[in-house]
């Protein structure tokens, strides 16, 4: 049963990397800008489409 | 004719349509930008959203001065030689358009290397090249795409950014304690006298001990800091019964385990912390990313072009114009120095200073203050002074500013936890006596319960979520708050004191009344066409009213200063100007008029006025019910009449205010224990906007404009006013109503605390419980109150 010592310490130290990581990552100003990663994810990779002349854009307006 | 919308911008493409690719624009500018990125197949852009853009101003020379190293060197944050970073603030990102596109800058420009944009900050980084483009071209490229950064002395100075991240340490902290301490408190709580149990017990509350230690010398912190301020200065602040809480249950709990008595109370110190702090985050987040915390120098250029003796223009930063010093003010540049015209004329913008949104035309010689914008082209002046003497540096410099917290505001919280802190610390000793004559060993346990119980931790986080989301309600009905405090303060209010210019008046409209001999069609478009040679602003206001397509040959045009416009078409003289110009005799004028003379005989005037906002006389109305109301304004009695007419019910009419009037006034009434809204949109009403106890400042353009006021609202929220203060008022009632849960569940814990059974178990039940409940109620009861008075 003495394994429980050896078991709380561990996930103990455990606990205590994530959080040594995660003060190391608002450090590094992961959490500074938490909105604009999300939008970005959302633009389409670019594909440069040949622009043939008289192509119609019909825009859909997003409100 | 159907209205068309711009392609890029969106407004209303007006006269001026301009068609290209199949599209129609609004304006060169619109046109450039789409013409760019089309070039760059970055039409990506308006698929995003759309008319997403923001037409580009006109920027010729205007960012000459970053070509001056020192002033570039201040905006550069890193620099290695090769590649360099700057960060600039962008008013006008708005949309995901905005980001797409600000980062995909490097297609624009080979040089720029990466482009971040922060969207809650309207900022973006930009890491480029300095062998291919310099920070000056950096500027000029997202401004010429509408997206014109922000340059002022603010920026120039080092900010430190240490102060919130330190908020995110400390939840991080005491979260990580809380669950830990949590689990292992767990085994003890059933109480089973079991063999491992009764084994591993020093072991789990040692390590429970060593968790808390952090949290409560770290994470608690700044609450004892407050706590100690507080009761230095002799006031029983919110904090006092907290950090009382807190270490008493510190102590106590060390107590128990040194003693091997119980297993203490580390879960809900831990938790306690954590909640309040978890409270805090909250209030910290809802704090939009508008800067209230602006002075003067935010307004004012970093840098002017100095004309040198032979002719030379040399960028200085403004600190270094020396009295006699020849500058050059492009045009929509602010006048740094109070100053001599040189150039033959200038149109002078004084809004930030007088609240006047008409230019006044200049000529060579005239005196110019600090603070004016030159509106026509480019001009050139002398200074007179330095900048640390101007004019509205004087203004800015006045005591109101200077004090810490002018409106030392008490709040409800403090209000409330002085008396609640005196009947728990009675309870507490009236208790102790009782047990002390009963047992006197349990008499250290009641009465350290009955502090820990009584903490308030519901109590103090009462008032942040009810406020806390208040503001943002108001902030998504484009009202901005600069703190919570300010809620309370509008809950107070018994006097609204509103400027006159831009504040109930529109900044971008002018109302044009003709009075006199009616006009033919064919002599409104003959005016019409004149007109359109005019640069004059008054000019260019009547030319968007007059609805007539041009006609005619337009054979001579004059254009004579300050005084009127000429010219001859079919044969026909006309005349457009002051009564002085087409012959009448001077009539100093109390309004603003043009007069029109054809052919020698003078047909009429064209009136301005004021365009009052939409909803004004309502509101007025409504507003009247339960406030007084007194209107000030820096203009002379041309409008009185009207006013009257318009708004019988306004107690007090004053014209000819000077901003210290303005200030004098607020302070009279103050006197006489009436807290006072003030309501102005500039510069020139700042003192009395600091000096009211809530100073709003009305905004046509969010981004542009916000002085040391206490709130920003949209101008097309104006009318609203009425029942953002029924709101705030309301904001009040919830916070009073979740006082009232948070006392009824001390009340149950100390029932337990003094019949002396407050057992740990039962303290961290009820310690979250209080906690999240009041935390609901705050935050549904004010969103359902917004979404009943706001639709």
């Amino acid at each position: 049963m003495n394994i429980i010592f050896m078991l709380i310490i561990a996930s103990l130290v455990i606990a205590v990397i994530f959080f040594i990581l995660f003060v190391k990552s608002v450090r590094t100003g992961q959490y500074d800008d938490v909105y604009t990663p999300s939008v970005r994810m959302l633009f389409d990779d670019e594909l440069v489409e040949d622009k043939s002349s008289g192509k119609k854009s019909n825009q859909n307006s997003i409100n | 004719m159907s209205k068309e919308n711009c392609y890029h911008c969106g407004l209303d493409c007006n006269d001026e349509r301009i068609e290209f690719d199949q599209k129609s624009f609004c304006c060169n500018g619109c046109r450039t930008v789409y013409e760019i990125l089309n070039q760059h197949q970055l039409t990506g852009y308006y698929d995003l959203e759309s008319n997403p853009g923001t037409a580009p101003k006109d920027i010729k020379g205007k960012f000459d001065y970053l070509d001056n190293e020192d002033i570039a060197a201040q905006l550069i944050e890193f620099d290695d030689q090769e590649t360099a970073v700057a960060n600039f603030y962008i008013p006008t990102i708005h949309c995901s358009s905005c980001i797409w596109v600000l980062e995909n800058l490097h297609k624009l420009n080979g040089g720029i290397k990466i482009a971040l944009v922060n969207f809650p900050k309207k900022e973006v980084r930009i890491t480029f090249r300095k062998g291919e483009i310099s920070l000056k071209q950096v500027v000029e490229l997202i401004a010429s795409i509408g997206y014109e950064p922000y340059i002022s002395l603010d920026s120039t100075d080092v900010k430190s950014e240490k102060t919130d991240r330190k908020l995110i340490y400390q939840v991080a902290i005491a979260g990580f304690a809380f669950g830990n301490v949590m689990m292992l408190s767990f085994p003890e709580y059933f109480q089973m006298d079991e063999y491992w149990l009764n084994r591993f017990k020093p072991f789990f509350r040692g390590l429970m001990f060593l968790l808390s230690l952090p949290a409560l010398l770290y994470s608690g912190r700044d609450y004892f800091i407050s706590a100690f301020k507080g009761l230095r200065h002799g006031i029983l602040n919110i904090d006092v019964p907290i950090s009382l809480g807190i270490l008493v249950l510190f102590f106590r709990s060390s107590y128990e385990i040194i003693s091997q008595t119980g297993q203490g109370y580390f879960d809900s110190l831990t938790g306690l912390i954590f909640f309040l702090l978890l409270g805090k985050i909250f209030q910290q987040k809802t704090y939009g990313f508008l800067s209230f915390e602006r002075d003067y120098k935010s307004y004012f250029p970093i840098a002017v072009t100095r004309i040198a003796g032979d002719k030379e223009e040399q960028n200085i930063s403004v600190h270094e114009i020396q009295q006699g010093d020849r500058l050059l003010i492009r045009n929509d540049e602010i006048i740094p120095v109070d100053g001599i015209l040189i150039s033959k004329q200038g149109m002078i913008d004084y809004s930030f200073v007088t609240g006047e949104s008409i230019p006044v035309s200049k000529r060579s010689g005239d005196k110019l203050f600090a603070g004016g914008k030159q509106t026509q082209g480019a001009l050139e002046m002398e200074a007179i002074e330095t900048v640390k003497q101007s004019y509205l540096t004087q203004l800015w410099s006045h005591d109101v500013f200077k004090k810490e917290n002018p409106k030392n505001i008490k709040s409800l919280t403090d209000s409330i936890s002085k008396q609640f802190t005196i009947i728990i610390l009675s309870i507490a000793f009236i208790s102790g006596i009782y047990w002390y004559f009963q047992d006197k060993s349990a008499a250290f346990q009641v009465v350290s319960a009955i502090l820990i119980i009584a903490c308030p931790c519901a109590l103090a986080l009462s008032a942040p979520f009810s406020l806390g989301n208040m503001i943002r309600l108001f902030g998504k009905n484009k009202f901005y708050l600069k703190n919570t405090a300010v809620i309370e303060s509008m809950a107070k209010v018994g006097t609204i004191v509103f400027d006159k210019t831009g504040t109930i008046t529109s900044n971008r409209k002018s109302e044009i009344v003709y009075e006199g001999k009616e006009l033919e069609n064919t002599e409104l478009r003959m005016i019409k066409t004149i007109l359109r040679s005019s640069n004059h602003p008054l000019s260019r206001i009547l030319y968007d009213q007059i609805h007539s397509s041009e006609l005619g040959e337009l054979t001579q045009f004059k254009e004579f200063t300050s005084k009127g416009i000429e010219g001859k078409i079919d044969e026909k003289r006309i005349l457009l100007g002051s009564s002085s110009f087409v012959g009448l005799e001077d009539k100093e004028g109390l309004d603003t008029s043009v007069y029109v003379s054809i052919d020698d005989k003078v047909k009429g005037k064209f009136v301005f006025k004021n365009a009052y906002r939409k909803g004004l006389r309502d509101m007025i109305k409504e507003l009247d019910l339960k406030y007084h109301i007194s209107l000030l304004s820096g203009d002379n009695e041309g409008e009185k009449i009207r006013l009257e007419e318009l708004l019988p019910e306004i107690d007090q009419l004053l014209f000819n205010q000077k901003p210290e009037d303005k200030l004098e006034f607020i302070k009279s009434i103050q006197e006489n224990k009436e807290h006072v809204m003030m309501l102005g949109d500039g510069l020139n009403d700042a003192g009395a906007l600091a000096q009211s106890n809530v100073g709003i400042a009305i905004s046509e353009n969010i981004n542009v404009f916000s002085p040391a006021c206490d709130a920003i609202l949209d101008a097309s929220k104006f009318d609203q006013l009425p029942m953002f203060l029924k709101l705030s008022k309301s904001t009040i009632g919830v916070i009073k109503a979740s006082f009232v849960i948070s006392f009824l569940y001390n009340i149950i814990g100390l029932v337990f605390a003094v019949s002396g059974n407050l057992s740990p178990i039962v303290a961290a039940i009820l310690m979250p419980i209080s906690s999240i409940s009041v935390v609901l109620f705050a935050t549904v009861s004010t969103n359902i109150l917004a979404k009943k008075i706001l639709s």
